[in-house]
């Protein structure tokens, strides 16, 4: 059955990669679609309003400017809204939300929404209002969801353009990702979850007389309205401390589904536009089945370490899979599903507790966010997430055969060959100092509240980790809500958004300044399983040497623990 | 603004295919766009209103939109699936509950607050090797505030048996020993289910048989036939039970 489930999902997302490419490229090519009649007259009056010129480009340099403008200006305006909160109309009662906010948390919290990071290091029932929820939280879920679509879309665009200056409008690729792509999708989806039981209303918290006399307190909220466009912006930031694993968020194992495919078929359409956009489908397709095929590893992988009956059990006469901190309806098979999904696709939006997790279950989920979210990856990033990575492959394979590296026709110079290789070094320069300092730190290691030894540090690099990748899930083991981590975590978060968009659209700009070379036998072909065999090798070769150490320390020292004889 | 500027805004049209549209012919090199004051300030009023103006867009309209029919078209849903008996509401469908009496099916043992506390969503987040997971940990007598004890793997097992009237060393099924992610979960494992249904039945004084039905009756195969896991839902299957004593009690006028 869990076979069947996991098939199921594979064969839709890679069915619907097509599709969904196409229609993108309808919307960001400025053709016709079906929503036009509504979309349009709203777009040309956005336009009127914020004063863009949709016909004016951007250089890279500008367009990332703008990202970055609107980056930062979205987090000061959520910071407002969590520092105000009190004083802000609306549910639920005061008295229930005893979490302080404080302003590293709320810092913290800016910064991760406006990220799409939405890392929590809060409880959602306990530290914001309905106000909060909605006009700061989903308001940035939509917003940093879009802005990442529109800089994959710029990335795309310098591989497809020949001669030109300019990589597309930020603004323009702004406001129609949120028009054509997010807002209708999050609508449709979103009454599709409340039919499945997910609420959408401001009551005040119900108090629910119980069966046996007692009163149960049960935290209520608008969660629709967050629930679709938290997994299809790839930010993942629940209504509630339990995120996916919380019965109002994720009733359902359809609604499980539904919301694990809102995570990835944008992502997984990217590639396919990609190749559509640039001229070459092959080389689309097959940057998808490496997607596919390292997806499929790390499944396969997570599926036998928890559906195994846990090694320090086996003498209780306990049985079944490891179900610590998984829901019965969804099982272990929906557990691992959205285990991997989210890891894979920069998506914090977990439903079972990824602290109570076999070590190689863990095991597979950091490395699928140190690799750098390649697999399908945030909204719009992932696609450059993969496609840097198989530039350094390009750069290999160009030493190999002795001829300048080329990729669908553009060359990588010094220039660009420094810029790839930066970016493939950034993820542990960042991630493993950060945990370095936490580990040796007094303030670090108070954080560790619940584990200790190899599973606290696993649980620190995996703060970090998901930070950098702007993941946002955690092993909730770790209490990240202190000065010291609300604000490392922020240092991470940026990084992972900011620096790595810099380089992929510097890079982008200038591949766009270049022509495009012909094919002659001389070229490495980009659209071969050879190609694809030398890049997965390459991921493996990055990912081998930047992180085996921490991973030896980490998760599998404590596999090799537990494990039998030892 | 230079004139090469306005060459390569001219050829963009919206409308037209952007990407395909920047060609060779308006080839133009960087240096000669000098990043003038003026095409910073073009992005500074775009840049400061879009945060609001889009967030009216999404966190107001977008909310209403999607109210409206929810509210209009699933009622109960949106309210939180909501069970009411005689105008009081006695929980949610979707949210589990603790119950304890030994007439009534046990859900699985949760981590939220003091159990089943729908304000402190959670799971333990203990990894598998903790010694805590397994053995549980006792009440610190130097903190008498807090209630440090927790119970173990192996002290929930052993209990689960002796309620059950279960031998030392039958096969327990791991979710009637192990926290949910949520610490709300509403289900429990048939088979779970299954291993209570004698005692229920004792307590209830009801037969085994009628038990068993009411269960099968409360169980929720995989969604579609291959989504997620067969599963009890509880708190419904405990008000059922509790509609059949009142049933059996206070016979229907109708009945002659």
């Amino acid at each position: 059955m869990r076979w069947f489930e996991y098939s199921a999902f594979l064969v839709t997302v890679v069915l619907l990669a097509r599709p969904i490419s196409f229609y993108l490229m309808r919307v960001f090519c400025g053709q016709k679609t079906f929503l036009d009649p509504v979309c349009r007259p709203v777009e040309a009056q956005l336009y009127r309003w914020l004063g863009v010129d949709p016909k004016r480009e951007m250089t890279a340099a500008e367009y990332f400017l703008c990202f970055l403008a609107f980056g930062m200006l979205s987090t000061a305006f959520l910071f407002l809204i969590l520092m105000f909160q009190r004083w802000l109309p609306g549910g639920p009662d005061a008295s229930y939300l005893t979490t302080p906010m404080t302003a590293d948390l709320a810092a913290n919290i800016a910064v991760s929404f406006a990220t799409t990071t939405t890392w929590q290091a809060y409880a959602g029932e306990s530290t914001l209002k309905y106000f909060t929820q909605v006009f700061g939280l989903a308001v940035q879920n939509f917003l940093a969801g879009a802005a990442g679509l529109a800089v994959g879309l710029a990335f795309i665009r310098g591989f497809v353009r020949e001669g030109s200056a300019t990589l597309g409008n930020f603004w323009v690729d702004l406001v129609r990702s949120l028009l054509w792509v997010l807002i209708p999708l999050s609508w449709i989806g979103g009454l599709f979850l409340v039919w499945q039981g997910v609420p959408l209303n401001l009551s005040a918290y119900i108090q629910a007389h119980t069966r046996e006399g007692s009163v149960q307190t049960i935290a209520q909220g608008p969660v629709a309205v967050l629930e679709l466009i938290k997994n299809l912006g790839t930010n993942g930031g629940g209504f509630y401390n339990a995120n996916g694993a919380h019965p109002y968020e994720n009733p359902t194992p359809l609604t499980n589904f539904v919301e694990m495919l809102a995570i990835a078929v944008i992502p997984a359409a990217f590639p396919v536009l990609f190749g559509r956009m640039v001229g070459r489908p092959r080389a689309g397709w097959l940057l998808l089945a490496l997607m596919v095929v390292l997806f499929v590893a790390g499944l396969v992988i997570c599926d036998r370490a928890e559906s195994a009956e846990p090694r320090r059990l086996a003498d209780l006469a306990v049985v079944g899979g490891n179900m610590e901190g998984k829901e019965t309806r969804f099982g272990v098979g929906g557990s691992v599903l959205a285990g991997v999904v989210t890891s894979n696709g920069a998506t914090g939006s977990y439903n079972s507790m990824h602290g109570s997790y076999h070590p190689i279950g863990v095991l597979v989920l950091l490395v699928n966010m140190l690799l750098g979210e390649l697999v399908f990856g945030g909204l719009g990033t992932g696609l450059y997430s993969l496609l840097m990575i198989a530039l350094v492959a390009v750069f290999l394979g160009g030493l190999m055969v002795g001829r300048s590296p080329e990729y669908v026709g553009k060359t990588i110079g010094p220039t660009e060959a420094k810029l790839v290789a930066f970016y493939a070094l950034i993820t542990p320069l960042v991630v493993l100092p950060l945990a370095g300092w936490a580990v040796a730190s007094t303030e670090g290691r108070a954080g560790l509240v619940t584990n200790d030894g190899v599973r606290g540090f696993t649980e620190i690099v995996f703060a970090y980790a998901s930070c950098m990748a702007n993941n946002g899930q955690n092993m909730a083991g770790l209490n990240a809500n202190s000065a010291f981590y609300n604000i490392t975590t922020i240092l991470a978060m940026m990084a992972g958004r900011f620096v790595l968009a810099a380089l992929a659209l510097e890079l982008a700009g200038r591949f766009a300044r270049q022509g495009r070379k012909a094919e002659t036998i001389g070229t490495l072909p980009s659209d071969t399983i050879t190609f694809g065999i030398l890049v997965l090798g390459t991921v493996l070769l990055i990912g081998a040497l930047s992180f085996l150490p921490v991973l030896a320390l980490g998760p599998i020292a404590e596999y090799l623990k537990t494990a039998p004889g030892v | 603004m230079t004139a090469s500027d306005e060459t390569a805004s001219e050829v963009d049209r919206a409308g037209e295919p952007l990407a395909l549209s920047a060609t060779r012919s308006n080839s133009t090199d960087p240096r000669s766009h000098p990043m003038t004051r003026s095409r910073w300030r073009k992005q500074l009023r775009p840049a400061l209103l879009s945060v609001p103006l889009l967030s009216i867009v999404t966190g107001l309209i977008f909310p209403i939109a999607l109210a409206v029919p929810a509210r209009l078209f699933f009622p109960g849903q949106s309210r939180g699936s909501l069970i009411v008996r005689d105008g009081e509401v006695v929980g949610s469908r979707l949210i589990g509950q603790s119950s304890k009496r030994p007439g009534d099916f046990h859900p699985r043992p949760s981590a939220a607050g003091g159990g089943y506390d729908a304000l402190a969503s959670g799971g333990t987040n203990l990894g598998p090797a903790n010694p805590k997971l397994r053995d549980g940990a006792s009440d610190d007598p130097a903190t008498p505030t807090v209630d440090e004890s927790f119970a173990g793997v192996r002290q929930l097992a052993s209990e689960f048996r002796l309620e059950n009237g279960l031998p030392t060393t039958f096969p327990v099924p791991i979710d009637a020993v192990t926290r949910s992610g949520s610490g709300l979960d509403p289900h429990i494992s048939v088979a779970n289910a299954t291993l209570q249904i004698a005692r229920v039945a004792r307590e209830r004084k009801l037969s085994q048989e009628r038990v068993r039905r009411l269960v099968q009756e409360y169980t929720f195969g995989p969604q579609l036939g291959f989504l997620g896991s067969a599963r009890v839902s509880v708190l419904e299957l405990n008000l059922a039970l509790d509609d059949l004593a009142l049933a059996v009690s206070s016979p229907s006028p109708a009945s002659p």
